[in-house]
């Protein structure tokens, strides 16, 4: 696919960042010396994109250059270079689905078939009704709960068919679930519950008191 | 000094060099496509690899700095696997099109496949295409073919200075573009055609016009601008195909500006090829050599002495400059003037009005204060210098003139020159800066050079030169930076008015008014003559059919700077030797010959029939003239005369108030249709940077 077709035709005459964003702009760039303030221009092009309907426009990318002091080429070098900016429309759902190794092995097919079927649709494709995208992307590390998407901003995880078809009804209905396994699983926990660590074990602190573990805590690490 | 080990060899390298460099000094060949001594190291082709003793894979000898003891392998069975694989990747999206591909018999990519690659292809999958970019009338792109060396996107950032290039996307589908796909707006955009490794960027005007291979080469030095920049003209047959630079770090390091390389096609139009004599109803019609001579002579013969006078061009070569400021001695006139533009310079010492510091003399300069000057369009490769001591070392430059995009910051004291008398007597803080400064610089521009008021800014820089150690010790900055080829040459040979001759507004105004009654003009096309009514016999020789022949009544054919042997002296003083490239067409003639014959209807015979008898007497009536290819220093007077320096805004001499484009500046550049080409799709831009 050459670049040119991956930037919309039709662009909105002006982009602007909201009086909320501006204030936020304000804080990014405080994180970074004025002389590198070019840093910023990742953290401003995910703004962008959160403010314009999930897809960056080229007034964004000329608005953040003259912001930063940088090249519009440069900025949209970096917009080009990150699958994760948008330089089109794109549905409501960008549904971002794995297909790497794990996920293709534990049934990510069967995944991409189910929106295929529910949809219509295939890798890099909005759907008739506009609401959903689908990108086939590489992995995006959590291999555990294989396979996955990524829906926006969350992950859903243990898919199949199925739990697939459903998640897009609920889109369709306009209410997503909350994100993490759609299996139950408690983050990567084994499914039956946990099967280490599951007892208190007394540890020794550095002026030798004994302090009891939490089961929690034992999750966590 | 650093030592390490190249093939078994030990050698030694100055600290700070990279193992290519120790490669090279020992003798031995790295292939490269990303890398160029001239730009940044991106170390992205990989095709430098080399073995590395204690590293567990080959490294990039482009990036990796030498170090003592290192041992380097370069002919070793990893080094030769490794650039047989790289080449292999090179090759799985190149298209082999060598056949219809421009660049074929002068390709990187071609001739290290050959040398380095393998022999066979083992990729049966399709390969890639990327669709044509848009870069404006100079380039032509095939994006199929790029390798992705982006030695296009560094040389436009870092040498040229306009950050339009770049590589969007990425992986298999990177692509090298401009933003949004705009022509690129440089004076310097032509040498990302020689820098392309592969036929990726190629030169457009010159597109399938020849094979390397059927052209023939003349090393010689450019004369459209006041530079002197080394060059290689390619001509096929009589005709000139193309023009490329040749290095000389002194002058232009490896850069050739658009106009250098591009404006050569104006050679095959408008030519002047047989002598017209303006006929009795008003019209130049063809004559006869003869004729056209009995008819100056005849005229000259009636004429007083002090009613004949000469005006020399921009591009004349030394050569003939000479022979008609002898030709002029000879029939008694002292109305000699090479300063078309009405310049005030000259005649007050040598230094007065050459680029003493030298262009290399820029390297040393920690302060560079413009007056009156535009370098990006009166010298653009010069201005790549300026810029690189900016991004290197942050020189500091202020000027005075009007506000222009030079490719780095610049301190702006207003466009008024009279500020000048104010920073000499030390009320601006300039002054200060000048004086803490170590090597000052102040750059004269014609655009300061050719008001009323010259005299006096002469006269104020000179003195602001002494003051504040622009002229110090061995260091003189007092730099003119011309735009005429022939300019130096000219005031070197004396070719201003002699003993109260007229000076060219004098001779422009002597012609309305009848008092001079016979008026030369050596290929001098660049006085506004548009509104001038002749009353005198005017006598251009010349290349083209252009502003001074159309104001002629005779015209003689002359040749174009390229199609002669001929001495140039460049701003900086340097005297250097151009080549013939081709011959003028029909019945012109090398110029000094012109004016040789014309000599002997005048019954005042120069006493030179040879071209090399004529530089001989010229090099011993003025030695400089052999002083070939060195800077000659000579000691600084005063110059110019105390006066009021006036409010108004200087012009640069080539800026849109002039009426004079960076593409447009002598015949040949007016009669190229690329140039015109490059006026359509650039001066919007540069039209707007100058303002």
């Amino acid at each position: 696919m050459s670049i040119s077709s991956r930037i919309a035709e039709n662009q909105p005459e002006s982009f602007a960042f909201t009086a909320q964003n501006k204030k936020r702009i304000k804080e990014i760039l405080g994180k970074y010396p004025k002389e590198r303030k070019a840093s910023a221009v990742m953290p401003l092009l995910d703004l962008a994109q959160r403010q314009h309907d999930n897809w960056i426009p080229m007034k964004a990318i000329e608005e953040i250059s003259s912001m930063l002091g940088m090249a519009e080429i440069r900025v949209l070098e970096v917009a080009t270079f990150y699958t994760m900016f948008n330089l089109r429309p794109v549905g409501r759902y960008y549904i971002q689905a794995c297909g790497t190794t794990p996920c293709w092995l534990r049934g990510s097919d069967d995944v991409m078939r189910s929106i295929y079927d529910k949809l219509g649709i295939r890798t890099g494709e909005t759907s008739a009704c506009g609401k959903f995208t689908l990108l086939e992307v590489e992995c995006l590390g959590a291999c555990v709960n294989a396979p996955m998407v990524q829906i926006n901003d969350d992950y859903y995880e243990d898919l199949d068919y199925i739990s697939m078809g459903n998640l897009i009804d609920q889109m369709e209905a306009g209410e997503l679930p909350s994100a993490g396994s759609l299996r139950g699983r408690q983050g990567s926990q084994p499914e039956p519950g946990a099967t280490t660590l599951d007892t208190v074990i007394p540890m020794k602190t550095a002026n030798n008191k004994a302090k009891t573990v939490s089961k929690g805590d034992a999750d966590a690490g | 000094m650093i030592t390490l080990t190249v093939d078994g060899v030990e050698i030694e390298v100055e600290e700070g060099s990279t193992v290519m460099h120790a490669c090279e000094a020992a003798g031995k060949e790295i292939p490269r496509f990303c890398y160029h001594d001239r730009l940044s190291v991106a170390g992205n082709c990989r095709m430098c690899l080399v073995e590395m003793e204690r590293a567990p894979k080959p490294v990039a000898s482009c990036a990796m700095p030498a170090a003592n003891g290192m041992v380097i392998s370069t002919d070793t069975p990893m080094v030769k696997k490794a650039r047989e694989g790289v080449m292999e990747f090179m090759l799985i999206n190149h298209p082999l099109d060598c056949p219809i591909c421009d660049q074929g018999g002068e390709c990187d990519l071609q001739d290290q496949a050959m040398g380095y690659g393998g022999d066979r292809s083992r990729y049966l999958e399709p390969k890639r295409a990327v669709e044509n970019k848009n870069m404006g009338p100079l380039i032509s792109t095939i994006m199929t073919r790029c390798i992705h060396c982006t030695r296009c996107v560094r040389f436009s950032t870092e040498v040229a200075g306009v950050t339009d290039m770049g590589a969007i996307g990425r992986g298999e589908s990177m692509e090298i573009t401009t933003y949004l796909e705009k022509a690129l707006a440089s004076e310097l955009s032509g040498n990302v055609v020689d820098l392309c490794p592969v036929g990726a960027l190629t030169n457009r005007p010159y597109a399938f016009n020849s094979r390397p291979w059927e052209l023939s080469h003349t090393e010689t030095v450019d004369a459209m601008d006041a530079m002197g920049s080394a060059i290689r003209i390619d001509t096929r047959g009589n005709q000139v195909m193309r023009v490329l630079p040749r290095t000389n770090d002194d002058i232009n390091e490896e850069w050739i500006s658009d106009k250098t390389r591009h404006a050569l096609d104006g050679l095959m139009r408008q030519r002047l090829d047989r002598p017209y004599l303006r006929g009795r109803n008003g019209r130049l019609a063809e004559t006869s050599w003869a004729e056209a001579f009995k008819v100056i002579a005849a005229k000259i013969k009636k004429t007083r002495p002090g009613g004949i006078g000469a005006i020399a061009g921009d591009q004349c070569d030394s050569e003939s400059m000479y022979a008609l400021l002898k030709l002029m001695e000879a029939l008694g006139s002292t109305n000699t003037d090479c300063r078309q533009d009405g310049s005030v310079i000259g005649g007050k010492g040598r230094s007065g009005y050459i680029f003493n510091s030298g262009f290399a003399g820029l390297e040393d300069t920690d302060f560079v204060l413009l007056v009156g000057t535009n370098p990006r369009h009166e010298a653009a490769v010069m201005n790549a210098r300026l810029r690189r001591r900016w991004l290197d070392d942050g020189l500091q430059v202020a000027r005075i003139g009007a506000e222009a995009d030079l490719t780095y910051p610049v301190k702006e004291l207003g466009d008024k020159v009279s500020i000048l008398t104010e920073i000499a007597a030390g009320k601006n803080p300039v002054f200060n800066k000048m004086k803490r400064a170590k090597k000052p610089m102040i750059i004269l521009g014609q655009g300061a050079l050719n008001r009323p008021d010259s005299n006096a800014i002469l006269h104020a820089a000179s003195a602001l030169a002494k003051e504040t150690g622009v002229i110090a010790g061995d260091w003189n900055g007092f730099n003119v930076l011309h735009t005429a080829a022939a300019r130096v040459a000219g005031l070197d040979m004396g070719f201003i008015p002699q003993n109260g001759g007229m000076n060219t507004q004098a001779m422009i105004k002597a012609v309305q008014n009848g008092a001079l009654e016979v008026l030369f003009l050596l290929g001098a096309d660049e006085i506004d003559l548009s509104s001038v009514k002749s009353k005198s016999f005017v006598i251009y020789q010349g290349s083209h059919g252009d502003a001074g022949a159309r104001f002629a009544d005779v015209v003689l054919p002359g040749a174009a700077w390229c199609e002669k042997d001929a001495i140039f002296v460049n701003s900086e003083g340097r005297v250097q030797h151009a080549q013939r490239a081709s011959f003028p067409p029909g019945d012109a003639r090398e110029d000094w010959a012109i004016i040789r014959a014309l000599s002997d209807h005048l019954k005042a015979s120069l006493p030179f029939d040879s071209h090399d008898a004529l530089r001989q007497q010229m090099m011993a009536e003025h030695p400089i003239f052999a002083e070939r290819d060195v800077l000659t220093a000579s000691r600084f007077k005063s110059q110019g005369k105390t006066g009021k320096i006036s409010d108004k805004p200087v012009k640069y001499a080539i800026s849109s108030e002039t009426g004079r484009s960076f593409y447009m500046t002598c015949p040949i550049s007016r009669n190229s249709v690329t140039m015109a080409a490059c006026i359509d799709a650039f001066d919007g831009n540069l039209g707007k940077a100058a303002e």
